[in-house]
């Protein structure tokens, strides 16, 4: 088939996954190396930042409740992060998770929700976040895919236009969970790790298959890299586009549940520039802003090198102004390194 | 310099109070330091500004996208560099809840004696106070109230209804011969509620000297949105005599509308205290007489407050041998005459 043929990341990112590269495939050497040089950057990265923590504050950055503690931040962000790289890979961006997240956190947490759900039984509160995530996923891509509007702006009215709804919804208010089976359940743990990092492992287990082991996955990369030729060789690409939003406001959704157990709350300010995080995790874990090339495990590292960052900065009681300083460059720093890696693995 | 003088008055209370105190310090989590206590604990409580026990704080706030939210950041930075014995540690500002939860997290793992916490939502940031206070960290609750008591040992708090009192009677003492002058008002973020609780406590101050608030306008908090709410205040109410405006920060760009219109049939009162005003409010050449205060040194208090609540000593001035469970804050008019007192601690906006 030309689409498998043409699609080579998922070999590419597949064999990131093994680590070892079987020296087998001849032809593939420079991409697979290229992969892994890839990854590799991102794993120096996380590396360095670990070593900056143990040195400057081993005692507390090393140890299981700091991990958690780093995890648990890692998880509602990587939630999304795992939708936006679909959505990216193939070809477009979603600027309205933020609003997602927040406007299924109200709907989730609304009286008459909350009544179903203590009446009866909290999944009722999980199904509205994650109906309300996907719901508005299906506007984003309706719009995109058969009103032929730019992603930029259809993602961008929802911006807007959630995070609105979300405050008429909720008149601005904070509104508190009383459930307390849901709250006891997302806030507990599951041998030794809190639910809520599972929830984040599964997604983004479940993710990686999806991308690297399903026919979904070979069309989203074929869809992204060049959605005419993936028109040509027989791909519903409008069809497909509706089904990548829905799954980044599906995402969504579930960040939202998470947020929700995390904070016992649902709030119109919940979630605020979630965007611009995930945007940055995606695009520095290696997949392409352009669409066409994406990775699963690289989101999951670019979120845990934000989140490790942060925690590093706060653990060594830097001051506030240098963090953003200090954010941006390595943002860039990352980004170099992988490139670096990625040309010096293709050259060999 | 009052609490200087305050720990010498207090030098003679807190003397009987140390069996007391020795008593009621069984609650703290540090059972070594009690064993040994009633000495240091004697002459800590009547002065209690000299170094103690060595105390790790930490601190978190909102975003600085305010004035006054960066004014608290700031002050609570200066106030932990007055002590020997304070180490402040202070995570990034943000708005966004689970960030700052993951804060506290770490000043948890980090075995801080205390936090200090101005939460971006006080409901959501709870469940992680309350783990704080579980794992036997003082946790000093600023400005936004979390919503159970075991959150926090001790919560300060600003007096939003007080700043609408505040303000409906300095207005009421400057109009009181004319019966039916118009009164504006520009309120901050109008579904906030402590911007209703301002707006209630104006009307009824307003009310007691029979005046009403006859245009009300809101705002957000920002330069951009006082100035529009009111160049619109000012199209809608042809005559004014005076305008409350709830915020200093949205009040540059109230200034400024006020200025384009040409117009000084008015006087201005402010809301939270920030240099700026306080500048011209001394000039005397401008509309702006007063502003009514919001203490932007909350977080500064927190600090002494959380310092005194691990080293287990007395609030100086008060009787009481325990640090009160909640502290509220007076909010005072300051005028041309009064001034010079309030300057000390008014924000930069």
């Amino acid at each position: 088939m030309t689409v498998e043929d043409g699609a080579r990341p998922p070999e590419q990112t597949a064999s990131t996954q093994a680590t070892v590269t079987p020296p087998a495939a001849q032809r593939s050497t420079g991409l697979m190396h290229s992969g892994v040089g890839r990854n590799l950057g991102l794993v120096v990265a996380l590396v360095l930042l670990c070593i900056v923590g143990v040195i400057t504050a081993g005692h507390t950055f090393a140890t299981g409740a700091n991990v958690l503690t780093i995890l648990r931040l890692a998880a509602v962000i990587g939630v999304v992060s795992i939708g936006m790289t679909f959505v990216i890979t193939g070809g477009g961006i979603d600027l309205s998770v933020g609003a997602m997240v927040a406007l299924a956190s109200v709907w989730a947490t609304t009286l008459a929700t909350q009544q179903l759900a203590s009446d009866l039984h909290w999944i009722f509160m999980v199904t509205t976040a994650l109906v309300v995530g996907a719901a508005c996923g299906l506007v984003n891509g309706l719009l995109i895919a058969y009103g032929k509007v730019v992603p930029f702006i259809a993602t961008l009215a929802m911006l807007a236009a959630a995070r609105g709804l979300a405050e008429i919804i909720s008149d601005r208010k904070t509104q508190i969970i009383t459930v307390n089976s849901f709250v006891d359940f997302f806030g507990g743990s599951l041998l030794g790790v809190p639910v809520l990092v599972w929830i984040f492992l599964l997604v983004a287990a479940a993710g990686w298959v999806l991308l690297n082991r399903t026919t979904f996955g070979r069309r989203t990369f074929a869809v992204g890299g060049n959605s005419e030729a993936a028109r040509l060789a027989g791909i519903k690409v409008q069809r497909h586009t509706v089904a990548l939003y829905v799954l980044a406001g599906l995402c969504c959704g579930i960040a939202a549940v998470m947020l929700m157990a995390r904070t016992t709350t649902g709030s119109s300010t919940h979630g605020q520039l979630y965007e611009l995080d995930a945007i940055a995790a995606v695009v520095i874990g290696g997949t392409l802003l352009s669409g066409g090339r994406g990775t699963i495990v690289g989101t999951v590292f670019g979120v845990l090198i934000f989140t490790t960052l942060n925690n590093v900065f706060t653990l060594n009681n830097l001051s506030i102004s240098a963090q953003s300083v200090a954010k941006g460059a390595i943002i860039v720093i990352a980004v170099l390194l992988q490139q670096r890696l990625a040309a010096r693995a293709t050259s060999q | 310099m009052s609490a200087r003088t305050r720990t010498f008055a207090t030098a003679a209370i807190a003397g009987l109070g140390v069996l007391a105190l020795a008593a009621c310090t069984s609650n703290t989590p540090k059972a070594e330091e009690s064993d040994n206590a009633p000495a240091p604990q004697a002459v800590a409580a009547g002065k209690n500004d000299e170094p103690g026990q060595k105390v790790r704080i930490g601190f978190s706030a909102p975003a600085a996208d305010h004035g006054w939210m960066g004014a608290i950041t700031k002050a609570t930075q200066a106030e932990a560099k007055k002590y020997s014995d304070v180490e402040l540690i202070v995570a990034e500002g943000t708005n966004d809840v689970n960030l700052q939860i993951s804060q506290v997290e770490t000043f948890i793992n980090q075995k801080v004696d205390a936090i200090v916490l101005l939460p971006f939502d006080g409901a959501a940031l709870t469940p992680v106070a309350t783990k704080a206070m579980e794992a036997g960290i003082t946790v000093v609750n600023v400005d936004r109230e979390f919503d159970s008591p075991f959150a926090a040992r001790t919560t300060i708090l600003g007096d939003n209804h007080g700043m609408g009192v505040s303000a409906g009677t300095y207005i009421c003492q400057q109009l009181k011969d004319k019966k039916d002058a118009v009164v504006a008002e520009i309120a901050g973020i109008d579904s906030l509620p402590l911007t209703q609780d301002r707006s209630k406590g104006f009307k009824e101050a307003l009310a007691d000297c029979g005046l009403k608030v006859s245009n009300r306008v809101a705002a957000e908090f920002t330069v951009e949105s006082g100035e529009k709410a009111a160049a619109n205040l000012l199209q809608a109410a042809p005559k004014i005599d005076a305008i409350w405006n709830h915020d200093d920060d949205q009040g540059v760009g109230v200034m400024a509308a006020i200025k384009n219109s040409g117009r000084k049939e008015f006087f201005v009162v402010g809301g939270a205290g920030s240099a700026n005003v306080m500048r011209d409010i001394k000039s005397g050449n401008s509309l702006l007489k007063a502003t009514v205060i919001y203490p932007s040194t909350q977080g500064a208090d927190g600090v002494r407050l959380a310092r005194l609540l691990v080293q287990k000593k007395a609030l100086g001035d008060l009787v009481e041998v325990e640090v009160p469970r909640t502290v509220q804050l007076y909010a005072p008019v300051v005028t041309k005459d009064n001034v010079d007192q309030y300057m000390p601690t008014a924000f930069e906006s």
